[in-house]
């Protein structure tokens, strides 16, 4: 399984537009992702993954770019 | 009997700088010196509930091993196992003392006031529920009873906030700053006490003891003989609200330099508030630590809920739904009178007024320049003012409570 191309199509989905040539921008600071639109990116990330990723567990500043979510996807994949 | 109420006046800054010197001298030298820290911290604490506010120091002993038990009893049982029931119980005890508090003054319960109530009980309820929230997420895995005691009672911020967060705290206090880092900390704790004394001592004793009263006093002679309403109203809005920011702000200017002093970098809760172009801005930039743990442990747990559950099936419905519980529950936590509870209600309905805008401007053409940007802003800061005249009370008083 890809994770980035997955990641990225995930993040793409939820925002709305095409993150990928963004991948070390903050999407909090751009305000891409509000807390709904996080939530969202946490169940989708738990379904597609099967990786447990609690509300606590998300530090807004490990998972603000989306190659930071692909480096904590696959650190929980583990 | 000597009662040292936190940031109230010059002495108390005197007698709180020369008790941290030792400290800073061993930051800047690279040690941290735990003991004299706790200790300083005591007796800190100590004059703040001692002489006439004995039992408010009683009251926060009895609450500390109350909740020192809960959190220890409900790590050793989430190492074991993980019932939802179990969870939601044991955040409804650790909730139970602020809850009584709470509901004390419009029930009338003056000895539950007396036995239970203390400055700064909503702070510690806001650490030990974000600890139990955290610890069944599995972010915290051990009991520290040490640590613990040190992050509950941090003396900056026991009474009124920032609320900092578990892990980050523990961070900082199990480490000293490069010497570089805390030279650069201590310029910024100056410039942060200097700012505060100009926000609390200089800007809100204009606003809120000379201004304030006198704007009250003629809408309150006005608005009898006008029904209730009162230009004076306007001017008792920017008074009370200008009064409130700079009260609050300058005060939390105060807590985050006196951490810094400490070597720990308390998160700082106000950031250019006035300057939100709408309301959910207002929200990132307005008592951030408050806002930001709404946000972490009911806004984003109720949606996660919500949607887990597919309660229901749009999306917008599930925000306007947590919005509006969200606000709702923070109106309640302010106290039980109808102009706390309209007050979460008004931001909760703001907010899902400001996303169905947003909403709308994705999605259609909306013109956008400079002017644009200032009509927002000075619209947002006058839909937050309107909010504080509600949250203020003051309606209360006109409109109920004048006796002539």
């Amino acid at each position: 399984m890809d994770v980035k191309a997955e990641v990225v199509e995930i993040l793409n989905t939820i925002i709305g537009e095409d993150i990928s040539d963004q991948m070390d921008d903050d999407f909090f600071e751009s305000g891409l992702l509000d807390s709904m639109a996080t939530v969202e990116l946490l169940l989708d990330l738990e379904t597609k993954f099967d990786i447990q990723a609690p509300v606590s567990e998300f530090d807004r500043n490990d998972w603000n770019t989306p190659n930071k979510v692909i480096a904590k996807v696959e650190s929980l994949m583990g | 009997m000597l009662n040292l109420q936190p940031y109230a006046d010059p002495k108390y800054f005197i007698i709180l700088l020369l008790a941290l010197l030792p400290l800073a001298i061993g930051l800047y030298f690279g040690k941290r010196f735990a003991w004299y820290e706790v200790l300083v911290s005591v007796v800190f604490i100590f004059l703040m509930f001692d002489g006439h506010k004995y039992h408010e120091g009683f009251a926060l002993i009895g609450y500390m091993i109350w909740q020192w038990l809960l959190v220890w009893a409900y790590t050793i049982y989430r190492k074991k196992a993980n019932n939802s029931w179990v969870f939601y119980g044991t955040t409804v005890l650790a909730i139970v003392p602020l809850a009584l508090v709470k509901i004390a003054p419009a029930a009338h319960w003056t000895h539950v006031t007396t036995l239970l109530g203390f400055m700064g009980i909503s702070y510690l309820t806001f650490r030990s529920v974000a600890m139990i929230m955290e610890t069944r997420d599995g972010t915290i895995k051990e009991f520290n009873p040490w640590l613990f005691l040190r992050f509950m009672l941090f003396m900056p911020t026991i009474s009124s906030g920032p609320i900092d967060r578990y892990c980050r705290f523990v961070k900082d206090i199990n480490s000293v700053p490069a010497r570089e880092k805390y030279i650069d900390m201590l310029s910024k704790a100056v410039h942060f006490f200097f700012l505060g004394f100009l926000y609390k001592f200089v800007l809100s004793y204009i606003f809120g003891t000379l201004l304030l009263p006198r704007v009250e006093h003629m809408a309150m002679l006005s608005a009898h003989a006008n029904g209730g309403w009162s230009w004076w109203l306007i001017g008792v809005m920017y008074a009370y609200g200008l009064d409130l920011f700079f009260d609050f702000a300058g005060y939390s200017l105060f807590a985050v330099a006196t951490g810094y002093v400490m070597g720990i970098e308390v998160p700082m809760n106000f950031n250019l508030p006035f300057l939100s172009k709408n309301l959910k801005e207002f929200w990132n930039r307005w008592h951030m630590t408050l806002s930001f743990w709404f946000r972490d442990f009911v806004f984003m747990r109720l949606v996660f809920m919500m949607m887990k559950n597919k309660w229901f099936k749009s999306r917008v419905t599930t925000s306007n739904v947590a919005y509006i519980a969200n606000m709702l529950i923070m109106g309640f936590w302010h106290g039980l009178t109808w102009y706390y509870i309209a007050y979460g209600l008004f931001h909760g309905v703001g907010l899902v007024v400001n996303d169905a805008w947003l909403r709308y401007k994705k999605k259609h053409h909306v013109p956008h320049n400079k002017f644009t940007e200032a009509f927002a802003i000075v619209l947002t800061f006058h839909v937050v003012m309107l909010s504080f005249l509600l949250f203020s009370g003051f309606l209360d008083t006109l409109w109920f409570h004048q006796h002539h």
